[in-house]
């Protein structure tokens, strides 16, 4: 979709980007997130997860804007997409080596504005 | 976790953590609803609401079931959550929220849960405006018996029980709960994520009884029994036959078998509900020997200056 207007402060806008975490051995293959990125950055891999579903990947990441709908339609709360952009660059890193190093905390409070 | 390691690669490493894990009891996962099953999706949109709400206090928050696939949600959400006999979450519900007005009480339960067995536990609840918010996943079945007729399957589908189509007409649910009194009345299906997160939202910040039905995909049976492919053939259904209308006259909004459905809000009045009737009423009648029930309000936006009114 074409704006009809060029915004007066388009040089400044940035397309928001994000990172894709799949909790693999979670997803049981519906393929909603797949179906329904409006980006078409997921698909569905050929390999099999523990439970012997075919899980969702992120084939074009680079493509993802953050939109979270992957995030709301996954029945099985298998993906979530955290924000990835320079200005948030040194929060996200410490944010997610948090979620690494200590599964106790939870990135949730980045998530709920 | 060592130093060296690169942050890149560590954020590409699957992580094992989700925003909502808070709100969940993870030690139950993976849940037991089939893949492509609705259900999931509901849930996550109930969660979600809750974490972008920042006026709900998730702390206060009470989730009720009744029996069935859907009843088993109460069960996955890590709030006050109570998993009752089947038919019976809104009488449940209802106690829960007149003892404790504290606190928001959320109903979530099957088509068959809430309008069949406990359907008149629906339109009395409705009636007297009980301070709560009722989600029913219709899936136009009863699934976890195995597919049998519920007053919500469409006529002419198939059910394990009406096996060359149901004859009988189906329930108009938001007809239904709006005729009765609701005063919030809401109809999505599971791909409206974005809508029914909203809708939810809206109705935790609001007083009195709410009701969303949302449609939700069951693959194994009713899909299964009715030809009509997996949960994702489903969700693509709604996506060509869904149509929103706020406006839509509560009467036309029927679903017939590979019908249209019309989705949107279609009530959202602002009434008193059963507490603040009764401590009317009651003062009305005892004047100041009349003691009310002094638990706070749950935080509502709306309710500020009803509870003025009813300090007064
Ligand atoms: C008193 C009683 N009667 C009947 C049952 C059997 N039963 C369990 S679940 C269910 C139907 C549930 O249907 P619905 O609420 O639509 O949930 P779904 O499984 O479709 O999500 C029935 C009849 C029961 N558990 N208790
Ligand atoms: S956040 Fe949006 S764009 Fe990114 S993968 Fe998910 S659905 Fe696609
Ligand atoms: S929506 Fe969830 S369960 Fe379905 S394919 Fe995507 S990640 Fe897997
Ligand atoms: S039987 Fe139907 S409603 Fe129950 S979990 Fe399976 S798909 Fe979902
Ligand atoms: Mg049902």
């Amino acid at each position: 979709m074409k704006p009809w207007q060029t915004p007066l402060d388009v040089d400044k806008q940035k397309t928001p980007h994000g990172k894709i975490h799949i909790i693999v051995d979670r997803c049981k293959g519906c393929g909603f997130c797949v179906e329904y990125c409006p980006r078409d950055v997921l698909e569905m891999s050929d390999e099999y997860n523990q439970k012997g579903y075919h899980p969702a990947f992120a084939a074009h990441e680079e493509k993802c804007i953050n939109c979270d709908l992957c995030e709301l339609i996954c029945p099985e709360f298998a993906i979530f997409v955290l924000k990835d952009d320079d200005e948030s660059e040194d929060k996200l890193k410490g944010h997610v080596d948090t979620v690494l190093d200590d599964s106790d905390e939870e990135p949730s409070d980045e998530k709920s504005s | 976790m060592s130093e060296e390691a690169p942050p890149k690669i560590m954020r590409r490493k699957p992580v094992t953590d989700h925003p909502m894990s808070d709100l969940l009891r993870i030690d139950r996962f993976p849940h037991v609803w089939c893949p492509t099953c609705g259900l999931g999706t509901v849930v996550n949109c109930l969660g979600t609401s809750i974490l972008k709400t920042p006026e709900v206090d998730p702390n206060h928050i009470a989730v009720v079931s009744g029996i069935g696939c859907a009843g088993r949600g109460a069960g996955y959400l890590r709030f006050d959550s109570f998993h009752t006999t089947h038919g019976r979450a809104l009488p449940f519900a209802t106690g829960l929220s007149l003892s404790r007005p504290d606190m928001k009480v959320i109903v979530f339960s099957g088509d068959g849960d809430i309008v069949s067995i406990g359907g008149n536990h629906l339109i009395h609840a409705a009636r007297r405006n009980m301070d709560m918010v009722v989600i029913c996943v219709n899936n136009f079945i009863y699934a976890m018996t195995g597919g049998q007729t519920a007053p919500t399957t469409p006529t002419h589908a198939r059910s394990s029980t009406s096996p060359f189509g149901n004859s009988d007409p189906p329930f108009n649910l938001p007809y239904l709960a709006a005729s009765c009194g609701a005063t919030y009345v809401a109809r999505w299906t599971a791909l409206h994520v974005r809508r029914l997160q909203k809708s939810i939202s809206e109705v935790l910040k609001k007083k009195g009884f709410s009701f969303i039905e949302v449609i939700s995909p069951c693959p194994t049976l009713y899909a299964r029994l009715n030809n009509l492919g997996t949960g994702l053939d489903l969700m693509r259904f709604y996506h060509d036959n869904s149509e929103i209308n706020n406006d839509a006259d509560l009467k036309s909004l029927d679903i017939n078998f590979k019908g249209k459905i019309i989705c949107g809000k279609f009530v959202d009045l602002d009434s008193p509900t059963y507490r603040d009737r009764y401590d009317e009423e009651n003062e009305h009648i005892l004047g100041d020997k009349f003691i009310p029930y002094d638990l706070p309000d749950f935080p509502h936006i709306s309710s500020n200056s009803d509870k003025e009114k009813i300090e007064k």
